[in-house]
């Protein structure tokens, strides 16, 4: 006989459903009841650093786009700070930065697009720097537990190049999947980053 | 405070990615593995949420998209405990919710079921856990609904949660059923769920002790979070 361990157990996952919005954006399911919808603004106002728009699809098996996915972005401010007790330097975030953020597929192209601020390098196991990305967790119909991934820039060669992360990707072939394209338009920096759920270049996702 | 890690996660009790009874998984499912990470600060931190960021109707169902009535429906309360795998409360978490209506309908434009929308019904709110990691709302019990899967499939009354913990990687969305629901067995959404424990895990038990006489039900749901390892993080910055 030993001693019982007295854990209890996580509850499970179960999908969020095709109405994840009525929960979770009511606004896109049509119609107004909360006076302030969480997740609209990442950054808020006085967020230092550059300003970027990121827009993409999520793609399932067969090449359609999901028409009904929501996003979470969860990242660091531009100094490289969560907006969370847990980061030790968190009292020196921006006011009305939470780095935080929900995003939905538009019902008819599946496009999604939202704006935030680039955030900086994050300090990682072990004191090495990880380059600065995005926390995405994705929930839709037909996913049962949520899916974990990361948005890098491609303007940061050589910050991925050192990223612990990436490098536990074995084939390198890989690593485009998690690398948002930059370019510029109307002075904006944009980023475009698809995510393909299944099939020919299948995004990396994370156990995390 | 400085955040831990978490506690491994331990995917045999949650559904799998791929489950073909739910038809909708079969091309939203990735083929590869997973890649695992051990936590980082990205994993470890998470945002908060305060009453600011909240209405005062928010957790009451009942109330929040009265437009000169109450809705339609057996009238309860649902509460519990928001906790993670050590059994230590989860204090001043958001916890969302969403339903379908008394008829099984839900106020989305994408839903085209038959029953009526209910005037008096939104359908969704949300709560702060208190210092104990309680938290409760009022609601009326939602209706089961037929869903297209195979040709006959209807999905048992059910809750809908999303909860968010303290660190991003604790990011839970699950749903919550209702005791003595004979359509539990029947549901491939649930069915996708491998262990049995944890599946009987998501449903409420009635809970007459906290239900409000001659007003309303009330069915129980705490909710368990990953554990954090008592280990600080900065304790192992520098390599072992």
């Amino acid at each position: 006989m030993v001693q019982p361990l007295d854990y209890i157990r996580e509850t499970a996952s179960q999908t969020a459903g095709p109405y994840v919005h009525i929960g979770l954006a009511p606004g896109a399911a049509g119609f107004a009841i909360f006076e302030n919808e969480l997740g609209r603004d990442i950054a808020g106002p006085n967020a230092a650093g550059e300003r970027i728009r990121v827009e993409g699809r999520v793609f399932d098996g067969t090449g359609a786009p999901l028409r009904d996915v929501l996003i979470e972005v969860w990242q660091a401010n531009a100094a490289g700070i969560h907006a969370s007790p847990e980061d030790p330097r968190h009292g020196e975030v921006e006011e009305g930065f939470r780095g935080w953020g929900r995003v939905i597929s538009d019902f008819d192209t599946g496009r999604f697009a939202f704006e935030t601020v680039k955030p900086g390098a994050v300090p990682g196991r072990g004191g090495k720097p990880m380059a600065p990305h995005l926390n995405l967790w994705i929930v839709a119909r037909g996913i049962n537990i949520g899916l974990s991934t990361r948005m890098y820039f491609s303007d940061e060669p050589v910050a991925n190049a050192a990223d612990p992360v990436l490098g536990l990707i074995e084939n390198p072939a890989r690593w485009p999947t998690l690398i948002a394209a930059r370019e510029e338009r109307d002075g904006m920096a944009l980023y475009r980053f698809d995510i393909r759920l299944q099939g020919e270049n299948e995004t990396v996702f994370f156990d995390v | 405070m400085t955040g831990s890690e978490f506690f491994q996660r331990d995917r045999t009790l949650h559904p799998p990615a791929l489950t073909p009874n739910y038809k909708t998984s079969v091309k939203r499912s990735p083929q590869h593995a997973l890649l695992s990470l051990e936590c980082s600060m990205s994993e470890m931190t998470g945002p908060r949420f305060g009453h600011g960021d909240l209405g005062p109707l928010d957790n009451d169902l009942i109330r929040n998209y009265a437009h000169g009535g109450e809705p339609v429906g057996e009238r309860i309360v649902v509460h519990g405990r928001v906790l993670d795998e050590t059994g230590r409360p989860v204090p001043g978490t958001l916890v969302e919710f969403w339903q379908a209506n008394a008829g099984g309908r839900y106020r989305h434009k994408k839903d085209t079921y038959l029953a009526p929308i209910d005037p008096n019904f939104g359908g969704c709110g949300r709560t702060l856990t208190d210092a104990e990691g309680r938290y409760h709302f009022r609601t009326v019990k939602p209706g089961a609904y037929p869903w297209r899967n195979w040709v006959n499939n209807w999905r048992p009354a059910h809750i809908h949660f999303s909860v968010f913990g303290t660190g991003f990687a604790q990011r839970l969305i699950t749903q919550m059923y209702f005791e003595g629901d004979p359509l539990i067995p029947h549901c491939p959404i649930l069915a996708a769920i491998p262990d049995r424990e944890a599946l009987a895990q998501l449903i409420a038990p009635l809970d007459l002790n906290a239900s409000i006489p001659l007003d309303s039900l009330a069915y129980k749901f705490d909710i368990v979070l990953r554990g954090r390892r008592s280990t600080l993080f900065e304790n192992r910055l520098e390599g072992n």
